[in-house]
Protein backbone atom coordinates (compact mmCIF):
# COMPACT_ATOMS: atom_id res chain seq x y z
CA UNK A 1 0.00 0.00 0.00
CA UNK A 2 1.58 3.54 -0.87
CA UNK A 3 1.66 5.81 2.05
CA UNK A 4 2.05 9.05 0.53
CA UNK A 5 -1.52 10.18 0.08
CA UNK A 6 -2.24 12.26 2.98
CA UNK A 7 -0.91 15.81 4.24
CA UNK A 8 0.53 15.62 7.70
CA UNK A 9 -2.84 17.76 9.05
CA UNK A 10 -4.76 14.97 7.55
CA UNK A 11 -2.87 12.62 9.65
CA UNK A 12 -3.03 14.44 12.81
CA UNK A 13 -6.73 15.70 12.51
CA UNK A 14 -7.63 12.64 15.08
CA UNK A 15 -5.02 13.19 17.38
CA UNK A 16 -6.68 13.58 20.88
CA UNK A 17 -5.39 15.33 23.77
CA UNK A 18 -3.84 13.53 26.52
CA UNK A 19 -2.03 11.57 23.51
CA UNK A 20 1.51 9.94 23.71
CA UNK A 21 4.12 11.17 21.52
CA UNK A 22 7.48 9.91 20.75
CA UNK A 23 9.62 12.88 18.83
CA UNK A 24 12.69 11.67 17.42
CA UNK A 25 16.33 13.51 17.54
CA UNK A 26 18.84 14.45 19.59
CA UNK A 27 19.15 17.91 20.14
CA UNK A 28 18.19 19.62 16.82
CA UNK A 29 19.78 16.80 14.97
CA UNK A 30 17.07 14.77 13.21
CA UNK A 31 13.79 16.51 14.42
CA UNK A 32 10.69 15.97 12.87
CA UNK A 33 10.05 20.12 11.70
CA UNK A 34 7.02 19.81 9.82
CA UNK A 35 5.17 17.75 12.46
CA UNK A 36 5.95 19.63 14.92
CA UNK A 37 4.98 22.71 13.32
CA UNK A 38 1.50 21.18 12.25
CA UNK A 39 0.79 19.69 15.86
CA UNK A 40 1.49 23.40 17.02
CA UNK A 41 -1.03 24.31 14.73
CA UNK A 42 -3.66 21.98 15.55
CA UNK A 43 -3.43 22.91 19.75
CA UNK A 44 -3.77 19.17 21.47
CA UNK A 45 -3.31 19.75 24.65
CA UNK A 46 -1.77 17.68 27.45
CA UNK A 47 0.61 15.84 25.55
CA UNK A 48 3.01 13.09 27.21
CA UNK A 49 5.98 13.67 25.06
CA UNK A 50 9.19 10.94 24.88
CA UNK A 51 12.46 12.68 22.92
CA UNK A 52 15.85 12.76 23.97
CA UNK A 53 15.32 16.56 24.64
CA UNK A 54 13.06 19.07 24.71
CA UNK A 55 14.17 21.60 22.06
CA UNK A 56 15.45 25.05 22.87
CA UNK A 57 13.41 28.45 23.21
CA UNK A 58 12.39 28.81 19.85
CA UNK A 59 12.67 25.57 17.83
CA UNK A 60 11.61 22.33 17.97
CA UNK A 61 9.37 21.02 21.23
CA UNK A 62 10.50 24.42 22.50
CA UNK A 63 7.37 25.13 20.54
CA UNK A 64 4.54 23.09 21.64
CA UNK A 65 6.14 24.10 25.41
CA UNK A 66 5.95 27.85 24.58
CA UNK A 67 2.56 26.62 23.15
CA UNK A 68 1.60 25.01 26.35
CA UNK A 69 0.99 21.58 24.71
CA UNK A 70 2.83 19.52 27.19
CA UNK A 71 1.94 17.93 30.12
CA UNK A 72 4.63 15.67 30.69
CA UNK A 73 8.15 15.17 29.27
CA UNK A 74 10.24 11.98 29.06
CA UNK A 75 13.69 12.84 28.41
CA UNK A 76 17.08 11.80 29.56
CA UNK A 77 18.58 15.86 29.07
CA UNK A 78 16.70 19.45 29.17
CA UNK A 79 19.33 21.36 29.84
CA UNK A 80 18.84 24.05 26.99
CA UNK A 81 15.46 25.65 27.72
CA UNK A 82 14.43 28.45 29.29
CA UNK A 83 10.96 28.26 29.03
CA UNK A 84 11.36 24.28 29.81
CA UNK A 85 13.30 25.74 33.58
CA UNK A 86 9.76 28.34 34.46
CA UNK A 87 7.25 25.35 33.56
CA UNK A 88 8.91 22.52 35.46
CA UNK A 89 9.72 25.24 38.66
CA UNK A 90 5.99 25.82 38.40
CA UNK A 91 4.67 22.72 38.46
CA UNK A 92 2.91 23.00 35.28
CA UNK A 93 4.98 20.35 33.48
CA UNK A 94 6.26 16.87 34.93
CA UNK A 95 9.18 15.62 33.81
CA UNK A 96 10.44 12.30 34.28
CA UNK A 97 14.19 11.78 33.57
CA UNK A 98 15.28 8.89 32.12
CA UNK A 99 19.07 7.61 31.56
CA UNK A 100 19.63 7.89 27.44
CA UNK A 101 20.79 4.06 27.16
CA UNK A 102 17.81 3.21 29.15
CA UNK A 103 15.19 5.54 27.20
CA UNK A 104 16.53 4.20 24.15
CA UNK A 105 16.02 0.88 25.52
CA UNK A 106 12.76 1.17 26.87
CA UNK A 107 11.61 2.26 23.12
CA UNK A 108 13.58 -0.32 21.53
CA UNK A 109 11.78 -2.75 24.07
CA UNK A 110 8.23 -1.22 23.15
CA UNK A 111 8.62 -1.61 19.21
CA UNK A 112 10.09 -4.99 19.77
CA UNK A 113 6.81 -6.32 22.14
CA UNK A 114 8.90 -6.59 24.99
CA UNK A 115 6.97 -5.37 27.90
CA UNK A 116 10.16 -4.86 30.70
CA UNK A 117 14.13 -5.57 30.79
CA UNK A 118 16.82 -5.36 33.68
CA UNK A 119 19.56 -3.27 33.42
CA UNK A 120 22.74 -1.85 35.43
CA UNK A 121 22.10 1.70 34.55
CA UNK A 122 20.65 3.72 37.69
CA UNK A 123 21.53 1.09 40.37
CA UNK A 124 22.29 3.08 43.86
CA UNK A 125 20.87 6.43 42.51
CA UNK A 126 17.78 7.87 42.54
CA UNK A 127 16.68 6.25 39.16
CA UNK A 128 15.97 3.33 41.35
CA UNK A 129 13.50 4.36 43.80
CA UNK A 130 10.25 2.51 43.62
CA UNK A 131 11.73 0.40 41.24
CA UNK A 132 11.93 -3.50 41.56
CA UNK A 133 15.67 -4.91 41.73
CA UNK A 134 16.53 -8.32 40.98
CA UNK A 135 19.80 -10.01 41.07
CA UNK A 136 21.74 -12.05 38.83
CA UNK A 137 24.67 -13.85 38.50
CA UNK A 138 25.42 -12.36 41.85
CA UNK A 139 24.59 -8.31 40.21
CA UNK A 140 22.19 -6.26 40.73
CA UNK A 141 19.59 -4.68 38.04
CA UNK A 142 16.62 -2.95 37.89
CA UNK A 143 13.24 -3.16 35.87
CA UNK A 144 12.30 -0.79 33.59
CA UNK A 145 9.29 -0.74 31.16
CA UNK A 146 9.00 -0.55 27.77
CA UNK A 147 7.34 2.52 26.18
CA UNK A 148 5.07 2.81 23.40
CA UNK A 149 3.46 6.11 21.74
CA UNK A 150 0.36 6.83 20.19
CA UNK A 151 2.37 8.27 17.56
CA UNK A 152 5.73 8.56 16.52
CA UNK A 153 6.91 10.86 14.46
CA UNK A 154 10.29 10.23 13.15
CA UNK A 155 12.74 12.01 10.50
CA UNK A 156 14.06 10.10 7.74
CA UNK A 157 16.36 11.47 4.64
CA UNK A 158 14.30 9.56 2.38
CA UNK A 159 11.72 7.09 1.99
CA UNK A 160 10.27 5.61 -1.26
CA UNK A 161 6.32 5.39 -1.10
CA UNK A 162 5.81 2.00 0.93
CA UNK A 163 7.67 3.60 4.06
CA UNK A 164 10.75 1.99 3.63
CA UNK A 165 13.25 4.73 5.11
CA UNK A 166 16.75 6.02 4.75
CA UNK A 167 18.51 8.06 7.04
CA UNK A 168 21.25 10.37 7.50
CA UNK A 169 24.43 10.39 9.22
CA UNK A 170 24.17 11.19 13.25
CA UNK A 171 20.34 12.49 12.29
CA UNK A 172 19.60 8.36 12.90
CA UNK A 173 20.15 8.96 16.60
CA UNK A 174 16.64 7.85 18.47
CA UNK A 175 14.39 8.02 14.88
CA UNK A 176 14.65 4.03 13.97
CA UNK A 177 13.72 2.72 17.66
CA UNK A 178 10.96 5.06 17.86
CA UNK A 179 9.62 4.20 14.01
CA UNK A 180 9.09 0.61 15.81
CA UNK A 181 7.32 1.90 18.72
CA UNK A 182 4.42 4.08 16.91
CA UNK A 183 0.81 2.75 16.97
CA UNK A 184 0.88 4.90 14.07
CA UNK A 185 4.25 5.72 12.73
CA UNK A 186 4.58 8.71 10.67
CA UNK A 187 7.69 9.84 8.09
CA UNK A 188 8.93 13.05 7.52
CA UNK A 189 11.63 13.14 5.00
CA UNK A 190 13.47 15.40 2.25
CA UNK A 191 13.08 13.38 -0.13
CA UNK A 192 10.55 10.28 -2.00
CA UNK A 193 11.60 7.57 -4.33
CA UNK A 194 9.34 5.04 -6.34
CA UNK A 195 9.23 1.79 -4.74
CA UNK A 196 12.37 -0.35 -5.94
CA UNK A 197 14.74 2.39 -6.07
CA UNK A 198 15.80 2.02 -2.57
CA UNK A 199 18.86 -0.41 -2.27
CA UNK A 200 16.99 -3.45 0.73
CA UNK A 201 20.55 -4.14 1.90
CA UNK A 202 20.56 -0.23 2.73
CA UNK A 203 17.14 0.39 4.35
CA UNK A 204 17.40 1.43 7.93
CA UNK A 205 13.89 1.29 8.81
CA UNK A 206 11.83 -1.42 7.32
CA UNK A 207 8.29 -0.12 5.62
CA UNK A 208 6.27 -2.16 7.76
CA UNK A 209 6.61 -0.50 10.80
CA UNK A 210 5.62 2.85 8.72
CA UNK A 211 2.14 4.17 8.50
CA UNK A 212 2.48 7.47 6.36
CA UNK A 213 5.19 9.15 4.86
CA UNK A 214 5.15 12.59 4.32
CA UNK A 215 7.33 15.10 2.44
CA UNK A 216 8.67 17.80 4.19
CA UNK A 217 10.59 21.09 2.52
CA UNK A 218 12.56 23.86 3.25
CA UNK A 219 14.06 22.09 6.22
CA UNK A 220 16.07 24.51 8.66
CA UNK A 221 17.97 22.02 10.47
CA UNK A 222 19.11 24.55 12.63
CA UNK A 223 22.59 24.09 14.66
CA UNK A 224 22.94 24.24 18.44
CA UNK A 225 26.28 24.86 18.80
CA UNK A 226 28.41 25.40 15.60
CA UNK A 227 32.20 24.30 15.93
CA UNK A 228 34.33 25.27 13.49
CA UNK A 229 38.32 25.04 12.57
CA UNK A 230 40.40 27.57 11.00
CA UNK A 231 42.45 26.73 7.88
CA UNK A 232 45.39 27.32 9.20
CA UNK A 233 44.65 24.30 12.04
CA UNK A 234 43.39 22.09 9.62
CA UNK A 235 47.24 21.53 8.13
CA UNK B 1 43.51 25.79 28.36
CA UNK B 2 44.50 26.76 32.26
CA UNK B 3 47.14 24.80 33.70
CA UNK B 4 45.49 22.54 36.01
CA UNK B 5 42.86 21.89 33.01
CA UNK B 6 46.48 21.01 31.25
CA UNK B 7 48.00 19.16 33.23
CA UNK B 8 44.91 16.52 33.86
CA UNK B 9 43.84 16.29 30.31
CA UNK B 10 47.88 15.64 29.12
CA UNK B 11 47.74 13.04 32.61
CA UNK B 12 44.33 11.33 30.91
CA UNK B 13 45.11 11.25 27.57
CA UNK B 14 47.81 7.92 29.45
CA UNK B 15 45.09 6.05 29.44
CA UNK B 16 44.30 5.46 25.93
CA UNK B 17 46.15 2.99 24.30
CA UNK B 18 46.15 2.27 20.48
CA UNK B 19 43.47 0.36 19.15
CA UNK B 20 40.98 1.45 21.98
CA UNK B 21 37.57 2.31 21.42
CA UNK B 22 36.68 5.34 23.56
CA UNK B 23 34.22 7.33 25.19
CA UNK B 24 35.13 10.94 26.02
CA UNK B 25 32.22 13.20 27.74
CA UNK B 26 31.27 16.60 27.63
CA UNK B 27 33.55 19.68 28.40
CA UNK B 28 37.45 18.68 29.99
CA UNK B 29 37.19 15.25 28.91
CA UNK B 30 36.39 16.05 24.70
CA UNK B 31 39.93 18.30 25.45
CA UNK B 32 41.63 14.47 25.41
CA UNK B 33 40.53 13.77 22.13
CA UNK B 34 43.30 16.41 20.89
CA UNK B 35 46.24 14.90 22.51
CA UNK B 36 45.77 11.27 21.31
CA UNK B 37 48.75 10.75 19.54
CA UNK B 38 48.77 10.82 15.67
CA UNK B 39 50.00 7.39 14.93
CA UNK B 40 47.49 5.89 17.20
CA UNK B 41 43.71 4.10 15.77
CA UNK B 42 41.81 5.22 17.87
CA UNK B 43 37.96 5.27 17.55
CA UNK B 44 36.15 7.99 19.84
CA UNK B 45 32.33 7.25 19.99
CA UNK B 46 29.70 9.92 20.78
CA UNK B 47 26.58 8.31 21.89
CA UNK B 48 24.41 9.48 19.76
CA UNK B 49 25.30 7.04 17.05
CA UNK B 50 28.72 8.26 15.99
CA UNK B 51 31.79 5.69 16.15
CA UNK B 52 34.80 7.62 14.64
CA UNK B 53 34.68 11.04 15.91
CA UNK B 54 36.83 13.47 13.36
CA UNK B 55 38.24 17.29 14.37
CA UNK B 56 35.93 20.01 14.06
CA UNK B 57 34.60 21.09 10.66
CA UNK B 58 35.92 23.70 8.24
CA UNK B 59 33.14 26.12 7.33
CA UNK B 60 32.39 24.32 4.33
CA UNK B 61 32.58 21.62 5.80
CA UNK B 62 29.55 22.39 8.72
CA UNK B 63 26.73 19.53 8.42
CA UNK B 64 23.69 19.92 11.02
CA UNK B 65 23.22 16.20 10.45
CA UNK B 66 26.50 15.46 11.88
CA UNK B 67 26.98 16.59 15.59
CA UNK B 68 28.46 15.21 18.56
CA UNK B 69 27.09 14.34 22.37
CA UNK B 70 27.81 17.71 23.34
CA UNK B 71 25.62 19.05 20.16
CA UNK B 72 28.60 20.64 18.16
CA UNK B 73 29.29 20.00 14.86
CA UNK B 74 32.01 17.96 13.74
CA UNK B 75 33.63 15.52 11.27
CA UNK B 76 33.80 12.12 10.93
CA UNK B 77 37.13 9.91 10.18
CA UNK B 78 37.73 7.41 7.69
CA UNK B 79 36.14 4.41 9.11
CA UNK B 80 33.42 5.80 11.06
CA UNK B 81 30.21 4.35 11.15
CA UNK B 82 26.86 5.82 12.19
CA UNK B 83 23.92 3.89 14.25
CA UNK B 84 20.39 4.48 15.91
CA UNK B 85 20.41 5.46 20.07
CA UNK B 86 19.69 1.89 20.62
CA UNK B 87 22.98 0.38 19.15
CA UNK B 88 24.84 3.10 20.55
CA UNK B 89 24.11 2.23 24.13
CA UNK B 90 23.97 -1.74 22.90
CA UNK B 91 27.66 -0.62 22.67
CA UNK B 92 28.38 1.17 26.38
CA UNK B 93 25.99 -1.26 28.38
CA UNK B 94 27.02 -4.28 26.69
CA UNK B 95 30.69 -3.73 27.42
CA UNK B 96 32.07 -2.85 24.54
CA UNK B 97 33.47 0.86 24.94
CA UNK B 98 37.19 0.15 26.61
CA UNK B 99 37.45 3.32 28.75
CA UNK B 100 34.93 6.06 29.32
CA UNK B 101 36.64 9.40 30.81
CA UNK B 102 34.54 11.67 32.37
CA UNK B 103 34.04 14.66 34.33
CA UNK B 104 33.16 14.53 38.49
CA UNK B 105 31.52 16.83 40.91
CA UNK B 106 32.29 14.42 43.59
CA UNK B 107 33.83 10.70 44.04
CA UNK B 108 33.89 8.70 47.13
CA UNK B 109 36.58 6.59 48.12
CA UNK B 110 34.10 3.48 47.61
CA UNK B 111 34.63 4.70 44.14
CA UNK B 112 30.85 6.60 44.10
CA UNK B 113 30.89 8.97 40.93
CA UNK B 114 28.33 11.90 41.42
CA UNK B 115 27.68 14.41 38.26
CA UNK B 116 24.46 14.95 37.02
CA UNK B 117 22.30 17.00 39.68
CA UNK B 118 23.08 19.76 42.57
CA UNK B 119 19.65 19.88 44.95
CA UNK B 120 18.01 23.05 44.92
CA UNK B 121 19.32 23.36 41.29
CA UNK B 122 17.53 23.29 38.19
CA UNK B 123 18.02 19.72 37.29
CA UNK B 124 18.90 18.95 33.65
CA UNK B 125 18.98 15.35 33.30
CA UNK B 126 21.87 12.68 33.06
CA UNK B 127 22.31 12.20 29.49
CA UNK B 128 24.12 8.95 28.91
CA UNK B 129 26.52 8.89 32.62
CA UNK B 130 24.57 6.84 34.14
CA UNK B 131 24.97 4.08 31.37
CA UNK B 132 28.84 4.89 30.69
CA UNK B 133 29.62 4.10 34.43
CA UNK B 134 27.82 1.01 34.72
CA UNK B 135 28.62 -0.09 31.05
CA UNK B 136 32.25 0.84 29.71
CA UNK B 137 34.79 -1.68 31.00
CA UNK B 138 36.66 1.08 32.36
CA UNK B 139 35.82 4.58 34.03
CA UNK B 140 38.04 7.06 34.48
CA UNK B 141 36.81 10.29 36.30
CA UNK B 142 38.66 13.97 35.43
CA UNK B 143 38.02 16.50 37.75
CA UNK B 144 39.93 19.07 39.87
CA UNK B 145 41.05 18.11 43.44
CA UNK B 146 39.02 21.06 45.48
CA UNK B 147 36.45 22.84 44.45
CA UNK B 148 36.41 26.74 43.79
CA UNK B 149 35.08 27.04 47.55
CA UNK B 150 38.58 25.12 48.74
CA UNK B 151 36.51 21.91 49.72
CA UNK B 152 37.79 18.61 49.13
CA UNK B 153 35.68 16.67 45.98
CA UNK B 154 37.05 13.30 47.63
CA UNK B 155 34.66 12.24 50.05
CA UNK B 156 34.31 9.70 52.25
CA UNK B 157 30.66 9.60 51.11
CA UNK B 158 29.02 11.51 48.28
CA UNK B 159 27.07 14.63 49.57
CA UNK B 160 25.29 14.92 45.76
CA UNK B 161 22.79 12.32 44.52
CA UNK B 162 25.02 9.67 42.62
CA UNK B 163 25.61 8.75 38.94
CA UNK B 164 26.73 5.36 40.00
CA UNK B 165 27.53 3.48 42.81
CA UNK B 166 31.53 1.80 42.90
CA UNK B 167 31.82 2.42 39.54
CA UNK B 168 34.57 4.64 39.15
CA UNK B 169 38.63 2.48 38.40
CA UNK B 170 40.27 5.48 37.98
CA UNK B 171 40.57 9.22 39.29
CA UNK B 172 42.83 11.44 37.66
CA UNK B 173 43.22 15.24 39.30
CA UNK B 174 45.26 18.04 39.41
CA UNK B 175 47.16 17.12 42.26
CA UNK B 176 47.26 13.01 42.34
CA UNK B 177 45.60 9.52 40.41
CA UNK B 178 44.19 7.31 42.84
CA UNK B 179 42.64 3.71 42.01
CA UNK B 180 39.77 2.24 43.26
CA UNK B 181 40.37 -1.31 44.31
CA UNK B 182 39.05 -4.14 46.43
CA UNK B 183 40.80 -2.80 49.25
CA UNK B 184 39.76 0.83 49.13
CA UNK B 185 41.07 3.70 47.57
CA UNK B 186 44.99 3.88 46.95
CA UNK B 187 47.17 6.60 45.53
CA UNK B 188 49.45 5.55 43.00
CA UNK B 189 50.40 8.95 41.75
CA UNK B 190 51.06 12.27 42.62
CA UNK B 191 51.75 15.68 40.47
CA UNK B 192 55.17 16.92 40.24
CA UNK B 193 56.00 19.03 43.05
CA UNK B 194 52.77 18.17 45.27
CA UNK B 195 53.61 15.97 48.14
CA UNK B 196 51.62 13.42 50.13
CA UNK B 197 50.98 15.46 53.12
CA UNK B 198 49.48 18.21 50.86
CA UNK B 199 47.23 15.66 48.82
CA UNK B 200 46.11 14.56 52.52
CA UNK B 201 45.36 17.80 53.34
CA UNK B 202 43.22 18.11 50.72
CA UNK B 203 41.34 15.22 50.25
CA UNK B 204 38.37 14.29 52.54
CA UNK B 205 38.27 10.79 51.58
CA UNK B 206 40.88 8.02 53.44
CA UNK B 207 43.12 6.41 51.35
CA UNK B 208 46.30 3.75 50.71
CA UNK B 209 49.19 5.01 49.05
CA UNK B 210 50.97 2.44 46.79
CA UNK B 211 54.49 1.31 47.39
CA UNK B 212 55.95 2.22 44.26
CA UNK B 213 54.49 5.67 44.13
CA UNK B 214 55.03 7.58 40.86
CA UNK B 215 54.70 10.89 39.91
CA UNK B 216 53.74 13.20 36.84
CA UNK B 217 54.17 16.21 34.73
Amino acid sequence: MLKVEKSIHEIIDSMQDGSTILVGGFGLCGIPEVAIEAIRKKGVKDLTVVSNNCGVDEWGLGLLLANKQIKKMIASYVGENKIFEQQFLSGELEVELTPQGTLAERIRAGGAGIPAFYTATGVGTPIAEGKPVKEFDGKEYIEERAIVGDYAFVKAWKADKLGNLVYRKTARNFNPIMATAGKITIAEVEEIVEVGELNPDEIHTPAVFVQHVVLGDNYEKKIEKRTTRTEEAMR
Amino acid sequence: MTSIKERIVKRAVLEIENGMNVNLGIGMPTLVANEIPDDYQVLLQSENGLLGIGPYPSENQVDPDLINAGKETVTAVPGASYFDSAESFAMIRGGHIDVAILGGMEVSQEGDLANWMIPGKMVKGMGGAMDLVQGAKRVIVIMEHVSKYGESKIKKECTLPLTGKRVVHRLITDLAVFDFTDKGMVLIETASGVSVEEIKEKTEADFAIAENLKSYA
